[in-house]
């Protein structure tokens, strides 16, 4: 009873977080008191802290490496896109973006089960490399292919533009590297808290039910999970298809958030890839709540050194190294751990004053 | 338990902090640039025009990662036009303050580039640099009605929203003249294209110039690509088009890719003639390349840093002596850019004190009147789709040197 009150807690602290984080920007943003710089960051916010969390189900909870996410979004952003041009101004726009999360999320989940099927016979480094390499196929086949569409249906070719054989009133619909554009920018910072919060529920609640217990107990030790008769490759595969849909989630918010889509390797390449295993790391393996707070201060923190004009990738990397050594570098722990000691056992009052 | 909640309770407070101090500098900036205005309008009430208010333009480009060259020419580009405006008085009385972010060359980036300008207190919007990242931002410029002009984007599309301008030319444009260049001055019958297909430039010229070249009667024998990730052997691609009869390899990309296809093409023993685009300009400079490959080299380039006219060796002087390199087509461009602002907005007689959108809209009537001799062109003038109107000068490579073809 007593553990089930602790997780209830330490969820309802998790939303309350994200619930806090939208009223204030909310507050900021109705009163005009928000940089354009930061109106544009909050759709970004949210669609890296859906990447982070469902990276951290496979990587935290299920103990592999996967490091193909950027792919996933790829499938998730592309279908979408896909979908949104195809459909534009044939339907409203709400009804639009529903279904592509829809769209975006079945199609991704449905490549992550494929996907799933020969992986996760890997173990370890093997499945790390598998997946890199995957994230970077979907790359460089989306930017190989070019779909038009006209009167006689679809076109398709992987060459080039001109050997579709559109007639006159046909569009291209993905135009190899040029990617796809004229897309509708429907994503909102609200749209994207929801999901947020879906997304939060979808894997907080995984963990906690039966089957989260499950996947964690094959984390923990394979065989003696398969010796109490729990299917490895049904548990594993439900936390990496779930994750899966979510990045393509993520993807989705993405296409609708900006008006073109080009699959560059700055945006679906294996850095971005790394990128969001680095909030992972930095959050805590296994830690959601972690991984919320890690993507936005990691989303943030470049924007907010523009003004080191040259420098600022070099302090970025530094500012990185510190906070994770902080974090996690034993040496640091035990530092804070003592900080807290003294702070805890002083006054409550001087605790009062110290925080101000 | 508590000390979760206590570091929960610091981060959120953090968080507040952080978003409270991005909404205070943002609007101290706003009254600063108030009061600014203000001030203008005293100043000009009582007759001096010069004041504390300034036309603010921003630009963006790639100053990190592999394409940080093409940036920081247009940033140094732009510098130079703005040292030499504000020397010799300003835009209509107004002094200019040019900034410049980074963008990465990626779409997502280029927005909180962008954004973070018009935090900066933008009024004019030079870029962005690369084609990609300016695809994205034009949905944000046309929503804000922010006067645009990129030096050098080439998608054909940047250029749809009727507030974006373009100096540079398009890929339709470069594909298309090369073709017509080739075929009018019987350079070549049977040609052959080697091209980037993960690079929306050269992908853009490509499916132009074959296009053209069959309006032309030019014979296309063959068409290899190659990719960002596979980009140092060429063999097989030359080796292509050697056996499939090619007397002349157009290569639409960027001049390190072109230095070498030129030296295996060497290798081979294998000379057809080559034919390049503005992406090619640079190749004389680029270290530890053989220059005599280069020899007989054709290209489009609107620029070239051995001119003899002097606003070009003024151009150059001045960039060498404070970058200490020599300027590459673009930092002409934006050079150029700034130069066309400062007409049309000299023709519109705008003041830094209008209202964005305002400012926009006297800017697009004049950008169709204005005509500039710039370091891009004699007497370059604008359409209202936003399109240069000037012509391209073909060179080829002489001992080691551009001459100019005609």
């Amino acid at each position: 009873m007593k553990i089930k009150n602790k997780t209830f807690r330490q969820n309802a602290i998790t939303y309350a977080m994200v619930l806090l984080f939208y009223l204030i920007c909310q507050g900021l943003i109705m009163s005009g008191n928000m940089s354009s710089l930061m109106k544009g960051l909050m759709v970004p916010i949210c669609y890296y802290v859906i990447l982070a969390v469902s990276l951290n189900l496979v990587v935290g909870i299920s103990g592999e490496l996967s490091l193909g996410h950027a792919g996933f979004m790829c499938i998730g952003a592309y279908s979408s896109a896909i979908f949104a041009v195809c459909v534009d101004g044939k339907i409203p726009e709400m009804a639009e973006l529903l279904l592509a999360l829809v769209i975006g999320a079945a199609v991704t989940a449905v490549f992550g089960f494929l996907i799933g099927i020969p992986v996760l016979r890997l173990r370890g480094d093997y499945l790390a490399i598998v997946t890199l390499a995957f994230g970077e196929i979907i790359k460089n086949v989306v930017n190989a292919v070019y779909v038009g569409v006209d009167e006689n249906g679809l076109h398709f070719s992987m060459k080039d533009s001109l050997s579709l054989g559109l007639s006159e009133n046909g569009i291209e619909i993905i135009n190899g590297a040029q990617g796809i554009s004229g897309l509708p920018r429907t994503a909102t910072f609200t749209t994207g808290i929801i999901l947020v919060f879906i997304t939060l529920f979808i894997v907080l609640n995984l963990v906690n039910s039966r089957q989260g217990r499950a996947i964690m107990a094959i984390r923990d030790n394979r065989i003696a999970a398969e010796s109490i008769g729990l299917s490895v490759s049904k548990y594993k595969m439900m936390a990496f298809v779930i994750s899966a849909a979510l990045a393509g989630v993520a993807g989705v918010l993405y296409s609708h958030n900006l008006s073109t889509l080009q699959a560059t390797s700055k945006n679906f390449g294996y850095n971005q890839s790394i990128m969001i295993l680095v909030f992972v790391v930095l959050g805590g393996i296994g830690n959601i709540r972690g991984s919320v707070i890690a993507a936005f201060i990691l989303t943030i923190l470049p924007e907010k050194l523009r003004f080191l004009s040259d420098y600022r990738m070099l302090i970025y990397a530094i500012v990185l190294i510190t906070m994770m050594l902080f974090n996690s570098a034993p040496k640091a722990i035990a530092w804070r751990k003592s900080i807290k000691e003294r702070f805890f056992s002083g006054k409550k009052a001087e605790a009062g004053k110290e925080a101000q | 338990m508590k000390m979760k909640r206590m570091m929960c309770a610091a981060m959120a407070a953090a968080m507040t902090v952080s978003l409270a101090a991005c909404g205070g500098s943002n609007s101290t900036a706003e009254t600063t640039a108030a009061a600014g205005g203000a001030a203008a309008d005293s100043a000009e009430d009582s007759g001096a025009a010069s004041s504390d208010a300034v036309f603010v333009i921003g630009g963006s480009g790639p100053l990190t990662g592999g394409s940080a060259l093409y940036g920081t020419a247009v940033q140094n580009g732009g510098q130079v036009a703005v040292d030499e405006i504000n020397a010799n008085g300003g835009i209509n009385g107004y002094q200019v303050k040019w900034l410049f972010e980074d963008d990465e060359a990626d779409g997502e980036k280029a927005i909180n580039a962008y954004n973070t300008l018009k935090d900066g207190g933008m009024q004019m919007f030079v870029g962005t640099t690369t084609s990609g990242a300016c695809m994205s931002v034009i949905a944000e410029t046309e929503n804000d009605n922010m006067f645009q002009i990129t030096p050098s984007g080439t998608t054909a599309d940047i250029t749809k929203p009727a507030n974006v301008y373009r100096m540079c030319f398009s890929d339709p444009a470069q594909g298309t003249k090369s073709a017509q260049y080739i075929a009018e001055n019987g350079v070549a019958q049977k040609v052959g294209v080697i091209y980037d297909n993960s690079d929306t430039y050269s992908s853009g010229i490509y499916e132009n110039f074959v296009k053209e070249a069959q309006n032309q009667g030019l014979e296309v024998v063959g068409a290899e690509s190659f990719n960002s990730e596979s980009k140092t052997d060429f063999k097989t691609q030359l080796q292509k088009l050697k056996d499939a009869g090619a007397e002349l390899v157009f290569l639409p990309f960027y001049y390190t890719e072109a230095s070498l296809v030129l030296k295996q093409a060497d290798e081979m023993g294998w000379a057809p003639k080559f034919f390049g685009c503005d992406g090619m300009d640079g190749i004389l400079d680029l270290p530890d390349f053989d220059t005599s490959l280069a020899e007989g080299l054709m290209l489009l380039t609107p620029f070239s840093a051995d001119a003899e006219d002097e606003l070009t060796q003024n151009f150059v002087a001045a960039y060498e002596e404070a970058y200490g390199e020599t300027p590459i087509q673009f930092a002409a461009d934006a050079y150029d850019c700034l130069y066309v602002i400062k007409a049309a907005a000299e023709a519109a007689d705008i003041t830094p004190d209008m209202e964005i959108s305002d400012m926009c809209e006297a800017m697009k009537t004049a950008m169709t009147e204005v005509t500039l001799d710039g370091l891009t062109g004699q007497g370059i003038s604008f359409d209202e789709n936003g399109e240069p109107n000037k012509a391209p000068k073909a060179v080829v490579i002489e001992n080691g040197a551009y001459k100019s073809l005609e």
